[in-house]
């Protein structure tokens, strides 16, 4: 197998005002024609410094210090600029995370298609022509000739996506580099993006290297995996030798700490890999992992460097105490299941709920149309439970989340929070009281504390404000909401910059609990934290509803999370509930062709997963748009022509499980047709 | 509840802690590593420093008192060993004029600024936050304040109440006040959306409160950078003033009163133009750079 590009043993060095920086340290690996290899590791690891090697991008100061990177046997360091620019074009193409980045803005997409082979030597406009639109067919992007007309800012972030790798393969390149290509995309696009890889892949037999934080996607689609640890690579393997029997504590860690969609116990304890990446760690001498592992022994791991040990069958693993941990525990995830979803007292009642924005013209007249966020949902939160909304973004669980804790106002409907209808009463003009009861916590940890406030402050002016606490007593008070969410007391001094990303949200959870309040909205809490801090919050936050009789509206869009916390789960589309009720039941048969498009949907990180039959196809309509019938029935792959596109669904029940469809899922009672409001009649 | 996190590894704390900002030293501290970190902040602050301490010590500092006419002198105006930058037409020393009105020009241009800053920062505020109506307001009457030439809204109002230090300052605020309001305005429509502000108001803080506590302080960054170089345009807009001859009343020292008393015999004494013309420029050139330094530093992080 011909080699496309090789590491060996390449360090890369940063030189800024604080001297020299290691960024990468002895990495090596391979990729054969053909093959792909899945780049793995937490953000700042170098996986994206490895890409940029590849291409001899590296930014300003940041330079190889040693080893050869060699692309098809030959080594970039003695390239020509006009070699490297030939090869940077023909022979390695780049996808990125955000495709925006590589379209440009004012050009139609057909053109900036053709560019890559008339830059390339190809003089024929004609051809060039022809070879954009089956390149465009070969993503699999509808009416390709009327696309290639079309402007970037036409197409979806799917569509996008399609286009950038369509661009990328103009130029039939030996090897292909994805750098989280698929990372802001939904669960259903992202599997259809990631089926097309896969395909493309065999079609055209380019390499790939694949980097991403999410080792469900590398499963899907990598023969071999190379997991990267602060600059160091720590172990490489096939996929399935490493998925089953990782090797390195650090791997071993990234396994653990992923809830997973297969069950395996309501909130058990996950395991996190304790702390981050220090500022020391990559220039450490022996390992770089030591301070977060838990069988490190100091004169074996520290005192000098750390050879790949080979593990047979192309499995090597940087680790010198890889018998210890072998002989030590063989199961990683715990299952201490809690009982499930039982009927606790109602928190939060909410009915018939709608969010419409009217559009109005520029000069605020004449209507242009309605926008339609939420429509006529019906849902309960319970006090002790978790109630999970699940669903791809615009589906408006974040507009449903905002309205519950006020920060929107509905528009019909009612919410109810005890006896008290919050539809239309927005946070400032809620009562104290009931502004306690129902807390906040938002999804991005970097704007979710004032960077120009003290942790103290974040925490004690909700213990002023909700509590009527003193000063003092709140001071007081910091400390132990603080313990409460196992950040050290000392913390209430710093600054939000000075802390991490999860000590971040984990302050962000003692401030929502600062009130003690009934319920707290949780917004994709831990979306944007690196998988071993994540597990560490959903730790958290899974014994902090055992210790309470706290409810918790969760938002996700990851149903493995969803999966692991969740008593109740409400699936949405295009703002309606299409399905409702105890977790067990929602995740397993009958399921609403949406829940269950999700879930096969869902990356595992299972080498042994059956790749998803049929990607879901098409995008959610726009929610300006009039649906008479099932909101999902211009995607959905069992619709029933004339009548699930003209007729709303009825909703079955099962129980306290719900799926508003008209699918004859079996076993279940119709209710007379009328939408989801129906279900009213058996709860109120 | 017993084990307790510690995320970050002990030895970053003792890094951090050393450019912490709460304390007053530490402040200092960050002024002066921001201004040692751009070469170009650093020669702003220098030339803005060095025409303050002057301006401070003027009465030790000058060597002749700026307002004592020495009709022998004018025969030879220039500079010389006694008069380091000659003389002017009435023989008073030019150098001590300088002196004197560095104290005018370093007392009108802050306080005319910080007044601005403090009006536009609230209307900004209060425009940005509140949105709608109020914004519309607010923001539709800066833009007509705006839209007059500025040099005539000073003519005009100048005219009207007459000049002396406190007109300048009123009319220079309320023709800067729109601008520092637009900027607040800008970061403020920003910040707003943040989710740290919705936390606040989950918690029920107070709209004021929102304003000043959570918002502001996000804001001062830009507002620093505005202030100095918005103290370069007040030092011209003075020197106009002066030039024009509605600047300070005589026989005050003012930089553009002497450019303008002086400007007839430019072809027979440049030096008595060119001199305090130059004074003007190091002043506004010194707060430009410190402004692009300051820039530069934050942009750093």
């Amino acid at each position: 197998m011909a080699e496309i590009l090789a590491f060996e043993h390449v360090s890369i060095a940063y030189d800024g005002r604080a001297g020299r920086q290691i960024i990468l340290n002895d990495v090596s690996f391979s990729i054969g024609a053909g093959e792909a290899l899945g780049l793995v590791g937490e953000s700042g690891c170098g996986k994206s410094t490895v890409a940029l090697a590849t291409m001899r991008y590296l930014p300003r100061g940041m330079s190889v210090i040693e080893g050869h990177i060699r692309v098809e046997g030959r080594d970039t360091a003695g390239l020509s600029d006009q070699e490297l620019s030939r090869i940077r074009g023909n022979r390695i193409a780049m996808v990125y995370q955000d495709p925006m980045s590589s379209l440009n803005p004012v050009m139609p997409i057909g053109k900036q298609l053709m560019e890559v082979p008339l830059l390339h030597g190809e003089t024929d406009e004609k051809a060039a022509f022809s070879r954009a639109v089956q390149m465009l067919e070969e993503v699999r992007l509808p009416a390709a000739e009327a696309m290639m007309e079309r402007y970037p800012h036409q197409l979806s972030g799917g569509q996008q996506q399609r286009v950038v790798i369509a661009m990328a393969l103009m130029a039939e390149p030996a090897l292909l580099i994805m750098d989280e290509p698929t990372t802001g995309l939904d669960v259903t696009i992202e599997a259809a993006i990631l089926e097309l890889v896969r395909d493309l892949r065999a079609k055209f037999g380019t390499a790939i290297l694949f980097i991403s934080h999410n080792l469900g996607t590398v499963a899907r689609i990598c023969d071999r995996i190379g997991v990267l640890y602060a600059g160091r690579m720590v172990e490489t393997g096939q996929i399935g030798t490493v998925f089953r029997g990782p090797a390195h504590p650090y791997t071993r860690g990234l396994l653990g700490a992923l809830p997973r969609l297969s069950g395996g116990g309501r909130r058990g304890k996950l395991r996190p890999i304790e702390g981050t990446i220090g500022a020391g760690d990559r220039s450490r001498i022996g390992c770089a992992f030591v301070p977060r592992c838990s069988f490190a022994v100091r004169h074996e791991c520290e005192e000098r460097p750390i050879a790949m040990v080979d593990l047979g069958g192309d499995h090597l693993a940087r680790c010198a105490r890889l018998d210890a941990i072998r002989a030590s525990v063989k199961d990683e995830h715990d299952t201490v299941a809690t009982a499930a979803g039982s009927n606790a007292p109602i928190v939060l009642r909410v009915r018939k709920l709608s969010k419409e924005y009217k559009l109005s013209s520029f000069f605020g007249g004449e209507k242009k149309g309605v926008v339609r966020a939420v429509t006529d949902v019906d849902l309960d939160a319970r006090a002790g439970e978790t109630l999970a909304i699940v669903g791809e973004s615009g589906c408006g669980k974040s507009t449903l989340a905002r309205i519950v804790s006020g920060l929107l106002a509905g528009t019909s409907g009612e919410v109810k929070l005890g006896e008290t209808d919050l539809t239309k009463l927005k946070v400032d003009d809620r009562p104290p009281e009931i502004r306690r009861q129902i807390q906040m916590v938002f999804q991005n940890p970097d704007s979710t504390l004032n960077p120009s406030h003290s942790i103290a402050y974040a925490l004690s002016r909700p213990l002023r404000m909700l509590r009527n606490l003193a000063s003092g007593d709140a001071k007081a008070e910091v400390s132990s909401l603080l313990a409460q969410v196992r950040l050290p007391a000392e913390m209430a001094e710093r600054m939000p910059h000075q802390l991490s990303g999860g000590q971040r949200q984990r302050v962000a959870i003692a401030r929502a609990l600062a009130g003690n309040p009934e319920l707290v909205v949780a917004d994709e809490p831990v979306s944007a934290l690196d998988v071993s801090v994540q597990a560490a919050i959903l730790n958290l936050l899974g014994e902090l509803l055992e210790q309470s009789q706290l409810g918790l509206v969760l938002i996700s869009h990851d149903l493995a999370l969803v999966r692991h916390m969740a008593d109740w789960v409400a699936v949405m589309y295009l703002g309606r509930v299409v399905e409702y009720g105890p977790v067990e039941q929602v995740f397993s048969p009958p399921f609403h062709p949406y829940t269950e498009a999700l879930l096969r949907a869902a990356p595992t990180p299972d080498p042994d997963a059956a790749p998803p039959s049929a990607a879901l196809e098409g995008m959610m309509p726009s929610p300006t748009e009039i649906i008479v019938g099932c909101a999902f029935a211009s995607r959905c792959p069992s619709r029933i022509a004339g009548l699930c596109d003209t007729t709303p669904p009825p909703v079955r029940q099962f129980g306290d499980h719900r799926i508003a469809c008209h699918l004859d899922l079996g076993g279940q009672v119709p209710v007379a047709p009328g939408g989801l409001t129906e279900m009213r009649s058996s709860t109120s | 509840m017993t084990e307790i996190i510690h995320d970050v590894p002990a030895g970053r704390v003792g890094v951090i802690r050393d450019s912490a900002q709460s304390t007053p030293a530490g402040l200092f501290r960050r002024i002066y590593d921001i201004l040692t970190r751009s070469p170009i902040g650093t020669i702003g602050g220098a030339i803005l420093l060095t025409w303050t301490l002057l301006a401070i010590f003027a009465p030790w500092v000058a060597p002749y008192s700026p307002t004592k006419i020495d009709p022998e002198l004018i025969a030879d105006p220039y500079p010389s060993a006694q008069h380091w930058l000659g003389v002017d037409h009435l023989g008073r020393d030019i150098l001590s004029r300088l002196i004197w009105g560095a104290r005018t020009v370093l007392t009108v241009a802050p306080t005319a600024v910080l007044g601005a800053v403090i009006l536009g920062t609230f209307l900004g505020l209060l425009a940005g936050y509140r949105g709608g109506i109020v914004d519309a307001i607010i923001m539709r009457v800066g833009d007509t304040l705006l839209a007059f030439p500025k040099i005539i809204l000073y003519l005009i109002i100048i005219a009207k109440f007459g000049a002396s230090a406190f007109n300048i300052i009123a009319v220079i605020t309320l023709s800067s006040a729109p601008i520092i309001a637009r900027i607040v305005r800008g970061v403020t429509l920003d910040i707003k959306n943040r989710d740290y502000v919705a936390a606040a108001r989950m918690r029920g803080e107070s709209a004021l409160f929102i304003m000043f506590v959570e918002i502001l302080p996000n804001a001062r960054g830009p507002l620093i950078v505005d202030f100095f170089l918005r103290l370069g345009y007040t030092t011209i807009a003075i020197g106009v003033l002066g030039f024009l001859g509605v600047g300070l009343p005589p026989p005050t020292p003012d930089w553009g009163g002497m450019v303008k008393e002086a400007y007839g015999m430019i072809f027979v004494w440049p030096h008595m133009t060119i001199i305090p013309s130059l004074a003007i420029s190091s002043l506004v050139i010194g707060a430009n750079f410190l402004a692009t330094g300051l820039r530069e530093a934050s942009l750093d992080g």
